[in-house]
């Protein structure tokens, strides 16, 4: 058990990242990451040996999913932009901050499976194999949800550059 | 020298840094070469960049108390580290049992303890099997509803209503027929939407136990709520607190005895 507290616990900011950015509310997200330690601490002796991260992340990407699809006791969708301030704190550059604002927005636009794909490989890097096992699909529809991610995203982000109403005055300063 | 030909995946390795160097220069020798896929594969490589910027915040929070590891291991341990605390476990569930008996005992003055108490364990101990199986916790699923309920009332000899606990944030999964030593009863898991399991077992009473009031059990972590009405018996276990499951069990019986 003590390997298992050198193991997991650095990994828990990174787990409190993966599951808000998905459950895109706070307090839900740290319950998910709850649960899903205590699982990880019951069937720790079971694991079958290696990758520690990989393992505890298919935990959390799967208690996350059953969440979401619990469509009966959904919670209320949050607009990621309204949500932002106390989901996402965070205090960047003014000028970042804008443009983190609104890819996020896009992120939270993308259907879930792009999102996760997306996370586990960019945000938490694991590699594409490892994306593959946590999200138990073939290396071939992670590199094509990636692809798909990736081209929305910045299509998104384009346009909303150039419909922008503020676009020219944020220029000119 | 002709190299293999650059794929939409060596482009996405490059830009996440998993290509071996020499494939890496390759791809960077195409980039420039094709101005128009290096404009896409930068926006990409910015997207990602930012997206991690974005994101990093977060992992640098404090983390809440809730998530010391460390507390939950030991918190974890405890109950099974010797077979002494097993037994300790176990003695306590018997004296607790015994003083739930009597209290009822004492509050009806007829014997109906044996009955519900049976039905009590049977749900845990269904619980302790079907709770956690990550695969095929119910046989049938809450889609298949009219099907379970034309089954569970076809081998119950009774009519049989599936309670609904979405109100109180508990969602219909599913359920199965289970044996117990009284026969066949239906059992119902719910789930709540951070993944813990309710399950509710019920089955028909020997003519002496018809009826029995409310009582609460526990065994092994698992809460319970056991009563009895018209002849079938019912326990709603799980892993919530007694003062949480009690409303549930209340909520239950007043839709069950409207249902009737």
């Amino acid at each position: 058990m003590k390997d298992m507290l050198h193991q997991i616990e650095p990994l828990i900011p990174t787990l409190r990242r993966y599951a808000r950015t998905l459950l895109r509310d706070r307090s839900a997200a740290d319950d998910l990451v709850q649960d899903c330690l205590e699982r990880a601490v019951g069937n720790w002796s079971q694991r079958k040996d290696g990758n520690a991260r990989a393992w505890i992340f298919t935990i959390l990407h799967n208690l996350a999913m059953t969440r979401l699809r619990s469509s009966s006791t959904r919670p209320h969708h949050i607009a990621i932009e309204d949500a932002q301030d106390d989901t996402f704190a965070q205090a960047p550059a003014q000028e970042d901050g804008m443009r983190y604002r609104e890819l996020l927005g896009a992120l939270d636009r993308l259907p879930e499976e792009q999102k996760t794909v997306l996370l586990l490989a960019t945000v938490e890097g694991f590699s594409y194999a490892e994306t593959a096992a946590v999200l138990a699909i073939p290396l071939g529809t992670v590199m094509s949800r990636l692809s798909r991610a990736r081209e929305r995203l910045l299509k998104e982000m384009d346009e909303g550059r150039s419909n922008a109403p503020g676009a020219h005055l944020r220029r000119v300063k | 020298m002709s190299a293999r030909p650059i794929t939409e995946e060596d482009l996405h390795g490059y830009i996440d840094r998993v290509l071996d160097p020499a494939r890496e220069a390759e791809v960077s020798a195409y980039l420039v070469a094709h101005p128009d896929v290096a404009t896409r594969i930068n926006g990409y490589a910015q997207q990602r960049t930012d997206l991690r910027a974005a994101l990093a915040p977060i992992a640098d929070e404090p983390l809440p108390p809730e998530l010391d590891l460390a507390r939950m291991i030991a918190r974890q341990r405890r109950p099974r580290q010797t077979s002494w605390g097993a037994f300790a476990a176990a003695a306590a569930v018997l004296l607790c049992l015994g003083g739930v008996g009597g209290w009822s005992l004492h509050g009806v003055g007829q014997s109906t303890r044996e009955g519900v108490a049976a039905v009590a364990q049977e749900a845990a101990d269904n619980y302790a099997v079907y709770a956690p199986d990550p695969s095929r916790p119910v046989e049938l699923r809450a889609t298949d509803r009219a099907e379970l309920v034309s089954w569970a009332t076809e081998r119950l000899g009774r009519p049989v209503t599936i309670p609904d606990l979405a109100a109180s944030g508990y969602r219909f999964m599913g359920g199965r027929i289970v044996t117990t030593g009284h026969g066949p009863a239906a059992m119902f898991m719910y789930d709540d939407d951070r993944g813990t399991r309710l399950l509710m077992l019920t089955r028909p009473m020997a003519a002496t136990d018809r009826d029995a009031p409310m009582t609460a059990h526990a065994q092994a972590g698992i809460n319970g709520y056991a009563w009895a009405d018209n002849g079938l018996g019912y326990s709603l276990v799980g892993p919530a607190a007694p003062d949480r499951l009690h409303p549930l069990a209340d909520e239950v019986r007043r839709q069950l005895s409207r249902a009737i």
